[in-house]
């Protein structure tokens, strides 16, 4: 069994009397391109601040690549590129990078050609010399992106890598983490920005009040899945499980239950089985959801507040 | 270590670019003109008034003045490394936890530990420039011109230096917990209380007040960085102004080199502090 990326087990911050991160279980593997999606104040930065080691847990358990959260040798391995990437802007590009690289403990003569290779990648050779006080917004997170991957690093967070840049920088940005899953990095993303989610997650996790309410797999939500929303009345308990036959992703709300289901070919055999235990079913809607409709859907309108 | 030595020399650049070290240098240097410049002019009057009375009474008076001068101008280089310190620190840690430029900084494989040092090194260094600048600046002046050298300058020296560090150690403390600003207020609210508890100190021993000394005594408990500046005026006064008590900048109460002692455990448990609060705290 290989060891996964990000193992967490009920993970809880609580600051003073407001509780930012619930009780957080996760699984994520190597080489995964990992959604972390959520309305605002759901408790994603803090949940990513705590497996960084920025901000201590209250409760609970997390480990990066097998080991503790904090572990110094494991940090060496990991890339960050924070919410509101902030950095020292009386540096050039190239001293940022080679302050980063050096606190990363990375050889002299490595980092010099790392150094190269990004600012070549991230488009900024030709600013290399310039402070970063002269930097537009874009250019910043540009310059964050290549910071963050300065290490090779098995496993990535990235906090809202996109929500600065213009339709380009965004590109660039999809282009890199397409790249970096097919080197077998590990990619966590904090999003709003379900479009990109979609095009470059394996999977997603929705949070809300710092809890992972649903996991879907991006992969299998080709073209025969379907999502499948059922007005009835009359639900037992015991039918929800039943209904775990064909579908992993089940959600009820009053008088409604939507599921994701394999193929369109399992709705009449769900309705059969939902009358044979006694349901009274008004209406059946199969529909291939979007990320933003699973999204609403699942944090409600409300946004979870 | 390596990482500690990364983090001064970033506390250093950071220091030159944002034109820290231009201010200084160039505000110094008028500093010590204008020093310079008054310290000649009273000079030569006291010369003029000598060139006609060439006693030895008046040789030692011309001596005394020269001393009275140069500690003077040490009380506001004093005065102006406690505030450089203060400022240098106040603003480090706070300010970049609250921009969030720390953050790319902690989640490399360092101690948090390193980080607080290698500033601590980095503005200590930085202090111990403008502090010789200064300092060094105003004594020469004074060897120039009145070929005067006040006794134990090292020590003294070390220890008015010692006053700036230990402010700017307890700032780096508060800057750990709290914003710029209320480390600010904390920093200068302590210095007034050891500048205030000083002064009653003094007063008191002139009257012989016991409490009073007393008062002054527990304030110097509190932060000891106003006792460094009595402890190395005493050291630096020529022996006949301490016998006969007779300036602003002669002590009467000194601090014992016990207090020296206890203040370099004071900076000592103050950079502890800074670490520990540091460590703990969410980003």
């Amino acid at each position: 069994m290989t060891i996964p990326a990000i193992e967490t087990d009920q993970l809880r911050k609580v600051f003073g009397d407001t509780t930012a991160v619930k009780g957080l279980t996760l699984q994520v593997a190597q080489g995964e391109v990992f959604g972390f999606l959520g309305p605002n104040g759901a408790g994603k930065t803090t949940s990513m601040k705590m497996l960084l080691g920025l901000v201590a847990p209250t409760s609970g358990k997390a480990f990066l690549l097998g080991a503790p959260v904090g572990d110094r040798p494991t940090l060496a391995r990991v890339g960050f590129l924070p919410e509101h990437f902030r950095f020292q802007e009386w540096l050039t590009a190239s001293e940022f990078l080679q302050l980063h690289g050096e606190l990363l403990g990375m050889e002299r003569q490595a980092l010099k050609a790392r150094q190269d290779e990004l600012l070549e990648r991230v488009g900024l050779t030709a600013f290399r010399g310039k402070l970063l006080r002269t930097f537009s917004k874009g250019m910043l997170q540009r310059i964050g992106l290549a910071q963050a991957l300065l290490n090779r690093p098995a496993l990535v967070f990235l906090d809202e890598p996109t929500s600065g840049l213009d339709p380009v920088g965004r590109l660039l940005v999809r282009d890199i983490i397409h790249e970096l899953r097919r080197d077998g990095t590990c990619v966590f993303l904090n999003s709003h920005l379900l479009s990109e989610i979609e095009v470059t997650c394996d999977r997603v996790a929705f949070i809300r009040h710092g809890e992972v309410v649903r996991l879907l797999d991006l992969g299998s939500m080709g073209q025969d899945s379907a999502t499948v929303t059922i007005r009835l009345a009359g639900l037992t308990p015991g039918m929800t499980a039943g209904l775990r036959r064909w579908s992993d992703e089940i959600h009820t709300n009053a008088e409604e239950l939507t599921l994701t289901v394999r193929s369109e070919e399992h709705v009449p055999e769900i309705n059969q089985y939902l009358v044979a235990q006694g349901a009274r079913v008004y209406a059946i809607k199969p529909a291939r959801m979007s990320l933003e409709e699973i999204f609403i859907a699942t944090v409600g309108k409300d946004g979870g507040l | 270590m390596n990482t500690i030595w990364i983090i001064a020399r970033m506390t250093f650049r950071e220091a030159i670019r944002r034109r820290i070290v231009l201010t200084g240098l160039v505000l110094g240097v008028l500093f010590l003109i204008v020093y310079s410049v008054g310290f000649h002019m009273i000079y030569i009057e006291i010369s003029r008034e000598n060139a006609r009375d060439a006693t030895a009474f008046a040789r030692i008076a011309q001596k005394e003045m020269s001393s009275f001068l140069l500690m003077a101008g040490l009380y506001a280089v004093a005065f102006l490394s406690v505030a450089m310190g203060a400022l240098l620190s106040a603003d480090t840690l706070a300010g970049e936890i609250s921009s969030g430029t720390i953050q790319t900084i902690l989640a490399k494989p360092l101690r948090r530990s390193d980080v607080v040092l290698g500033k601590w090194l980095g503005f200590a260094g930085l202090l111990a420039l403008y502090f010789l600048l200064m300092a060094g600046g105003a004594v020469l002046s004074a060897f120039l011109q009145a070929g005067y050298t006040p006794p134990n300058l090292l020590v003294g020296l070390t220890l008015i230096y010692l006053e700036a560090l230990l402010v700017m150690t307890v700032a780096l403390a508060g800057s750990s917990a709290m914003s710029a600003l209320a480390t600010g207020g904390m920093v200068f609210g302590l210095y007034g209380l050891a500048f205030i508890g000083g002064w009653i100190e003094q007063i008191g021993a002139i009257f012989g007040n016991q409490t009073a000394v007393q008062v002054g005594i527990v304030t110097s408990l509190i932060i000891p960085s106003e006792a460094m500046w009595r402890r190395a005026t005493f050291e630096m006064s020529t022996p006949l102004a301490s016998a006969l008590q007779m300036s602003p900048f002669t002590t009467l109460s000194v601090p014992s080199s016990l207090m020296v002692v206890y203040a370099l455990l004071y900076l000592a448990a103050m950079l502890a502090l800074a670490v520990r609060t540091f460590q703990k705290r969410d980003i």
